[in-house]
């Protein structure tokens, strides 16, 4: 049963205020549960601000969703009216009614036909109501608005009395109301029904600043609970009505180690090579032209490829336009489109008031339940009171990290010779990573710059990258860093055209030497070969001498022996002989 | 299922004269009260009706007393608010007066029967 709801206090008093919750998107989340169970809740306001839508809302959901049939007591509009309208928000009353969910009673009050004789009473209320409820077993009602009794009626001391009965009848019986309720000129509501029903008083307002509307919620009373006592913006669409909370009080998000990759991989490089943290608000700013939504496009196509479904709000480009354009840079963003993995939104800024865009984006991310979001330029949604546009953008961003979304904005920053870094949106104490894209104007060109402003929870590169376009994607640089100077563009091309040329000569220079050198030492060999042959000449020749000595030598020494043996000393010439053969 | 005051004991009254000088259907007046039970208010607005019907549409009306206490789902139709009411189904247009029914010149105005030429 969705009757009571958790509340945030740790110490839960005892009999606190039961409450019933509405099924209105937002509405019971700021009431810590919705309306007083079994108890009267007067919604009053203008004309067209949307009563009735929310009374109707708390009907229909309560027989749809918390399985509590509702009687709606209508005295301006009959039961078919009122089916027609709330048709358009998607309820089907009548099927409802069939299957007793909810039972219709068209009060029609005519003055013209009515002439008061004597005293009266309200009684025929009471007993049709009674009756309602006890066919279908209801335990929520909606008078939609009661106050036009007062115009059927002369004698309002008597029917102030019965409205005071009514609303004690319906406590009595645990019957959880919404009245509806003209504004009036002074107090809440025309006839004052705020001084019956002390337990819970909604406001709604619809205005219309700088011709743009807004419609705002306030909660003036609600006796026994703690509520926020805001303005909230809401919204009423093809859905239904929806509020928007503000920001949570506290900062208790979930926290994710999970990477997420930008889709340049020299961007991933520039953080700790792995990308983004995943659930953080990442806001990519620059001047218009230096490549913001490129960078938002490669992102976006990078979650898709893993697997990431995207929600892509353009401010700027219709999906048709930016998936031509980013053909032109190598980003198919259509084919994920057709996939369904990318949703692709756009409309106009000048549309609607700051919170129907945030109601819508927040409405749309309900619906698709994406990974990635990417808000192309959230600058765009800046007019009127920065106070507002802060506050507003805050609750955006903390709903999205509460669902773990990997948020990426864009913001154009006005002008060249501002301070780039003094964000615009206020919002820059909100984001984790911040990436600047800046022009470098130099030598009659224009170049892209990019770098890491800040990146939470990772050592980032602190260079400043060249940020290049091409059919191929984004490539990010490296930029030629020299004599204090940082060149980009052609410049850098030049500069490395000349290093190249000086490396070229450099080299050049090596071999020449390198060869010299061989050279000389191959003619020192040669000469050493020159000269080892010359002594080998030398040897040869100076052995063959002293061969031919020696020879000459043992000729001599024969001759004497012989000589010798002639004249007859044989013994002498003996050991002459023997001494020669020795040496 | 309306109730004929005739047939009703409950309000303990023979309400509908019966229709001894029939002026045909055309001359008829066709009334019906809506109470909630017997309280005070609905008995004063029956017991005036009963007089100013005696007195000046003898034998020409019908009456139905309708008690919502008990045929809850009758209210919707006559569209009723107020307790006593008063309904004149014929002649049409229907006209309601609510209240006891005390003030006489108001009833008849409101039954607006001087200008049909049914009371004079």
């Amino acid at each position: 049963m969705a009757t009571s709801k958790v509340r945030h206090s740790e110490k839960e008093k005892p009999q606190q205020l039961e409450k019933s919750l509405t099924g209105i998107a937002g509405f019971d989340q700021i009431t810590n549960g919705g309306v007083p169970k079994g108890r009267p809740t007067i919604v009053c306001g203008g004309p067209g601000c949307g009563k009735t839508m929310f009374a109707m809302e708390f009907l229909v959901r309560g027989a749809t969703e918390f399985n509590e049939p509702g009687v709606l007591m209508t005295f301006e509009e009959t039961g078919e009216e009122m089916t027609k309208n709330v048709a358009s928000l998607g309820f089907d009353l009548k099927s409802l009614a069939a299957r007793k969910k909810i039972m219709m009673d068209y009060v029609k009050i005519e003055p013209a036909e009515i002439e008061e004789t004597g005293t009266y009473d309200l009684e025929g209320l009471f007993v049709r109501l009674q009756y309602a409820v006890d066919s279908i077993g209801a335990k929520r009602i909606v008078l939609d608005t009661l106050e036009a009794v007062f115009s059927g009626f002369k004698n309002t001391g008597l029917l102030r009395a019965e409205i005071r009965r009514l609303f004690r009848w319906l406590k009595d019986r645990g019957l959880t109301t919404v009245v509806t309720a003209e504004r009036g000129d002074g107090p809440l509501t025309r006839y004052g029904l705020e001084e019956y029903v002390s337990d819970c008083v909604i406001f709604l307002d619809h205005r219309v600043t700088e011709q743009v509307s807004t419609r705002r919620m306030r909660i003036i009373k609600y006796r026994g609970t703690s509520h926020g006592a805001d303005e909230f913006p809401f919204l009423i669409d093809d859905r239904g009505f929806s509020v928007l909370p503000s920001s949570s009080m506290r900062l208790n998000h979930k926290v994710s180690n999970e990477r997420i990759s930008s889709g340049v991989p020299d961007l991933d490089a520039m953080l700790e090579g792995k990308g983004f943290y995943k659930g953080t608000s990442i806001l990519v700013s620059g001047t218009a032209g230096s490549g913001k939504s490129s960078l938002s496009a490669s992102f976006v196509a990078q979650s898709c490829a893993d697997g990431r479904k995207a929600l892509y709000v353009a401010f700027e480009e219709s999906p048709l336009q930016a998936a031509r354009n980013m053909r032109s840079i190598g980003i198919n963003l259509e084919r994920y489109m057709k996939s369904g993995l990318l949703r692709f939104e756009a409309w106009r800024p000048t549309q609607s008031g700051l919170e129907m865009h945030l109601l819508r984006i927040h409405k749309l991310i309900e619906e698709f339940d994406p990974e990635v979001v990417v808000i192309d330029p959230v600058s765009n949604l800046m007019m009127g009171n920065m106070h507002e546009v802060n506050s507003m953008l805050m609750r955006l961003m903390d709903f999205l990290k509460t669902r773990q979304i990997t948020a990426l904005f864009t913001s154009l920053t006005q002008g060249i010779h501002k301070d780039i870094e003094s964000t615009d949106v206020g919002i820059s104490s909100l984001i984790d990573s911040w990436i600047l894209v800046r022009d470098l104007e130099l030598n009659g060109e224009r170049n892209r710059c990019v770098y890491v402003l800040k990146s939470r929870g990772m050592a980032h590169s602190n260079q400043v990258r060249e940020f290049v376009i091409s059919k191929q994607g984004i490539q990010l640089l490296p930029v030629y860093i020299g004599a204090g100077v940082v060149l980009t563009g052609s410049a850098r091309l030049n500069q490395e055209a000349r290093e190249r040329a000086e490396r070229l000569a450099r080299q050049q220079s090596i071999d020449g030497k390198t060869r010299s050198r061989e050279r000389r030492r191959k003619a020192v060999e040669a000469q050493i070969a020159a000269l080892r042959v010359e002594l080998d000449d030398e040897e040869s020749e100076a052995s063959l001498l002293v061969t031919e000595e020696l020879n000459k030598e043992r000729r001599l020494a024969q001759d004497i022996t012989d000589m010798s043996s002639l004249r007859g000393g044989k013994s002498n010439s003996a050991g002459r002989a023997a001494k020669l053969g020795k040496s | 299922m309306t109730l004929k005051a005739s047939a009703k004991s409950k309000t303990k009254k023979t309400a509908s004269k019966k229709p001894d000088a029939k002026n045909g259907d055309a001359g008829m007046v066709e009334l019906r009260l809506y109470v909630a039970g017997q309280t005070p208010k609905s008995l004063a607005a029956l017991a005036n009706l009963k007089k100013i019907c005696n007195d000046h549409l003898t034998g020409r009306y019908k009456l139905h007393v309708i008690d919502l206490v008990k045929t809850p789902q009758l209210a919707q139709g006559d569209q009723i608010l107020a307790i006593p009411t008063l309904v004149r189904k014929l002649p049409v247009p229907i006209r309601k007066i609510i209240g006891d029914l005390s003030d006489l010149e108001k009833v008849l105005v409101g039954l607006n029967l001087r200008e049909t030429g049914i009371v004079n």
